[in-house]
């Protein structure tokens, strides 16, 4: 697998807007972004009610996930093309779920929306009408899923990479800064754990770095290539992020997003916790 | 919710005791300039977190006391300003765009 399987720039993008096997997916947690305009042709995902179970706070599940491909008009020998606003966070989370489900070809758009909107590319208001389909998840694979006992496990043993803001790493905030910082759970990281955030993978306009920048930037935070690897932030967005730099950009093997991350991590009870500040 | 708030449906602004809230408005030449990308980056100049300015300029972060840089990019480039948080209060930050 290289580069150009797993992302397509914008260039690419605005020559196969009208491909009867390419589906656009705009994936936000704000839904009102793709009511002011989006990319022609891009279907709509709400990665808070649609790609997540509210009450149980976790994926939805294989026949769910099925469901939702198939009124949204994806078929699962459709090229899926994923973009989004906070610099791809949440098209990447939708990525990984993508591929946890086994779809085949997805991709990325590199730089998502912020890029197409500072080159001031065309956005419209109208919404595809496509039919639906009657697509089929495959069992998630779990090779690329972790959870929280993995996590305690692993501790000291493989590449825990902790994507959030050196801030939130050491404790000083808990909660991303454009957030309020009234969170319940405890501030800190998962002792272990190297620090290296989602940002340094990607450039200010949100393409992402070189696949030679990205080899060096792990390489020097001391990102160790002979063990498997975890990857959380606080809610598995920003993780999925650079799961997608380590497993497909880099093509690394052995690499998990654990999207619990801290939000759950940070509220368990008994678990060792390191605070720097 | 961990993405970045529409700017322009944000609460009214509370200040916790715990807080440093780095506000204000992106203008050019004079005028709100909507939908710029509004970066926060640390002391050391990482990423902390990222908005897009509301209909009348507005961006809002939820910072910690120190220094801080706010990079706006907007169609055509971008410009840097540097902005001091406080512990328990809002510090207002005017981010201008060249013409």
């Amino acid at each position: 697998m290289s580069r150009a399987d797993v992302l397509v720039d914008a260039d690419w993008a605005e020559a196969h807007l009208d491909d009867p096997g390419v589906v656009f997916v705009e994936v936000d947690e704000d839904v009102s972004a793709y009511d002011g305009g989006h990319i022609k042709n891009a279907v709509r995902l709400d990665w808070t009610t649609e790609l997540q179970q509210p009450a149980a706070r976790d994926l939805i599940d294989r026949d769910d996930f099925s469901a939702l491909m198939s009124r949204k008009g994806i078929g699962n020998d459709d090229t899926v093309v994923l973009y989004g606003g906070n610099n791809n966070w949440f098209a990447a989370y939708a990525y990984w779920q993508f591929k946890l489900y086994g779809h085949d070809e997805v991709k990325l758009l590199d730089g998502g929306r912020k890029k197409w909107e500072l080159d001031g590319r065309e956005l419209v208001k109208d919404v595809p009408e496509r039919p639906t389909t009657s697509y089929v998840a495959s069992d998630p694979d779990l090779s690329i899923r972790a959870f929280r006992d993995e996590v305690v496990a692993s501790i000291g043993s493989k590449n825990l990479v902790d994507v959030r803001s050196p801030d939130e790493f050491s404790g000083k905030i808990k909660a991303p800064a454009h957030l309020p910082q009234e969170q319940s759970q405890r501030a800190g990281h998962v002792p272990t754990a190297i620090n290296i955030p989602w940002s340094k993978a990607a450039a200010d306009d949100g393409t992402f770095r070189s696949d030679d920048e990205l080899s060096k930037l792990y390489g020097e935070q001391g990102f160790d290539d002979s063990r498997p690897t975890i990857a959380y932030c606080r809610i598995g967005e920003r993780s999925s992020h650079t799961w997608f730099v380590l497993h497909e950009l880099l093509g690394k093997t052995d690499v998990k997003n654990y999207d619990g991350s801290w939000a759950e991590y940070g509220s368990l009870v008994g678990v060792p916790v390191q605070k720097d500040v | 919710m961990c993405g970045a708030p529409d700017q322009d449906t944000l609460p009214a602004l509370e200040v916790s005791p715990r807080e440093a809230v780095v506000h204000g408005f992106v203008t050019r030449d004079g005028s709100a300039l909507a939908g710029a990308y509004v970066r926060l980056l640390d002391s050391t100049g990482e990423f902390t977190a990222e908005v897009q300015s509301s209909a009348t300029g507005y961006f809002r972060f939820y910072a910690a006391a120190g220094d801080w840089t706010l990079r706006t990019l907007y169609r055509g480039g971008s410009v840097d300003a540097a902005v001091t948080a406080e512990q328990g209060s809002a510090v207002e930050a005017q981010v201008v765009v060249p013409d």
